[in-house]
């Protein structure tokens, strides 16, 4: 395996900044917003552009957390059985705008699973996303609101986002996979 | 619909589902559940993690998920049940599986249909899991043979009742004052030990908790388990156990008693004077429950005997957990029909099939 840095600290922070300024000027302020990250990495994302509109705007908007797990259309496929992480949702879905948080957008099953699990909280008046990369190879017609950096990739590598929160670390890496069939969601 | 995660429902989701549950590796391996004699510590926890899970989806206000969607569950019992069966049933449907449920009372069965005849008209019929219940010990061993998806075993004759000694492990650790590590807590069976399934899968499940586990009953009701704990001591992984038909030794300083039922209908002759003198000497009174750590669980896995193996003033005692035990048991079957469907989703991948 090869891995190559493509985005440093700096940029993911750079990234998250302007993301939070784009969603609020979608939405032309902050009302009714909320954040939902995707577990797991979607989750410190979704705090972090929190964070970054409670600094600029002066709002602290709310902030869940879902897993996707039970909704995936992959159960016998996975080679790992994914561990369920839980799902936080801590404020009403119903009449809100929600802006679903991941860290890489790929096939869009993760974000197809997402919006069906969303829909069974409640009836939000809009869903949009959010994602740090955007690497292509679309399986389903989704497509983000909001990206960090459209990655060109092909299906042998894998995109490898690192977060303080979860890694240690910010950085994302993209790896080459030699004669192997890369994992079917980018981790 | 207003708060989306009702408050008060007693979940904790910080400490129930832990940020950091990567940390434990632990997969599901097995494609049948028959027994927990062949299921390791880790795997056990796995269980107890994914049921953290499944009790949040439970407290949502759709409580259904698509987990288990377009797979055919057949529940297949060959004895009354109340509780276990409903609450599969329930279970399976929580998870968008597509059940069935087969009474032998009424089924075919009832015209001289083999087991094996049945197993494979199910699965002919499209199951793709079977929970089972069974008079005779070690039936759903032999469905298991003859059956190409999994087999839930739901309780087989005096042998084994997996799923309900997860339930009340998961029971256990929820309620433990000073937190779920059962490492040397004294956790007491009382009852009829011998005709009892449950106390035999509680003992693979507890010792492996490293529990200070005491069986406690009539010695007619003990017999040939003394040879089992001796050889429990050098089974990787579990622990001795200790056997008495002293219950004041056995209940002094217990964290958790769970009573049995006395099971009348397999009771032969002799084992037992009366069901008086049996209630007089070994069921669980206030008297008795007294002698225990001040918050000591009760327990019982139901359907109860009152004023038999338990006083009915013990049994809706505030330290009784037994309504726990049965709202835990949808959660935690949930837990296994979905880690048996991955695993015998990743075995239908491995073989190609």
């Amino acid at each position: 395996m090869t891995g190559r840095q493509i985005m440093t600290a700096d940029e993911i922070r750079r990234a998250t900044i302007r993301i939070s300024h784009e969603i609020v000027e979608k939405q032309a302020g902050t009302a009714g917003l909320a954040l939902v990250g995707i577990q797991r990495r979607g989750v410190p994302l979704a705090h972090r552009i929190a964070e970054a509109i409670a600094e600029h705007e002066g709002v602290t908007l709310p902030v869940g957390a879902l897993d996707i797990t039970f909704y995936r259309d992959d159960l016998s496929l996975v080679a790992q059985q994914p561990l369920v992480k839980g799902t936080d949702l801590p404020f009403d879905l119903n009449g809100a705008t929600v802006v679903l948080v991941d860290d890489v957008l790929y096939t869009g099953r993760t974000i197809r699973a997402a919006m069906d699990a969303l829909v069974d909280f409640g009836r939000p008046q809009a869903i949009r996303l959010a994602v740090l990369i955007d690497r292509g190879h679309r399986e389903l017609p989704i497509r983000a609101d909001h990206v960090g950096k459209n990655v060109p990739t092909s299906r042998e590598e894998i995109v490898r986002v690192h977060l303080a929160e979860t890694d240690g670390d910010d950085s994302v890496d993209i790896e080459r996979v030699v004669g192997a069939v890369a994992e079917p969601v980018a981790r | 619909m207003s708060l989306v995660v009702p408050d008060g429902t007693g979940i904790d989701l910080q400490a129930g589902v832990p940020p950091s549950a990567a940390a434990a590796p632990a997969r599901w391996s097995h494609r049948h559940l028959l027994d927990l004699d062949v299921v390791s510590w880790p795997e056990i926890e796995l269980v107890m993690q994914t049921t953290d899970a499944m009790r949040e989806v439970l407290a949502r206000p759709i409580a259904k998920v698509p987990a288990l969607r377009g797979i055919g569950v057949t529940i297949l019992f060959y004895e009354a049940s109340t509780r276990t069966r409903v609450s599969f049933e329930v279970a399976a449907k929580n998870l968008s599986a597509d059940v069935v449920n087969i009474a032998a009372s009424s089924s075919s069965v009832t015209k001289g249909e083999s087991l094996v005849d049945t197993i494979r008209t199910v699965e002919a019929l499209g199951a793709d899991m079977i929970v089972m219940r069974h008079a005779t010990s070690g039936a759903p061993y032999l469905a298991a043979e003859h059956f190409g998806g999994s087999i839930l075993n739901g309780g087989d004759g005096w042998h084994a009742h997996p799923s309900q000694a997860l339930l009340d492990l998961y029971t256990i650790r929820g309620h433990l004052p000073g937190g779920p590590n059962l490492h040397g807590r004294k956790v007491v069976i009382l009852g009829d030990i011998l005709h009892s399934r449950v106390a035999r899968s509680n003992i693979w499940s507890l010792t492996a908790a490293g529990a200070d586990l005491w069986l406690c009953g009539p010695s007619t009701l003990l017999r040939g388990f003394d040879r089992w704990a001796a050889a429990m001591a050098a089974v990787p992984g579990h622990g001795r156990f200790t056997l008495t038909s002293d219950v004041t030794a056995a209940v002094r300083d217990a964290d958790v008693i769970m009573a049995l039922r006395i099971q009348r209908e397999r009771m032969s002759g002799g084992l037992l004077p009366s069901l008086r003198e049996y209630a007089a000497r070994f069921g669980l009174t206030l008297d008795r429950l007294a002698l225990a750590k001040p918050e000591a669980l009760v327990m019982h896995p139901g359907p109860m005997n009152e004023g038999v193996e338990i006083a009915p003033e013990v049994a809706v005692h505030p330290r009784s957990v037994i309504t726990d035990q049965v709202t835990n048991g949808v959660a935690v079957r949930m837990a296994l029909l979905y880690l048996l469907a991955g695993a015998a989703g990743r075995a239908r991948e491995a073989t190609g099939g």
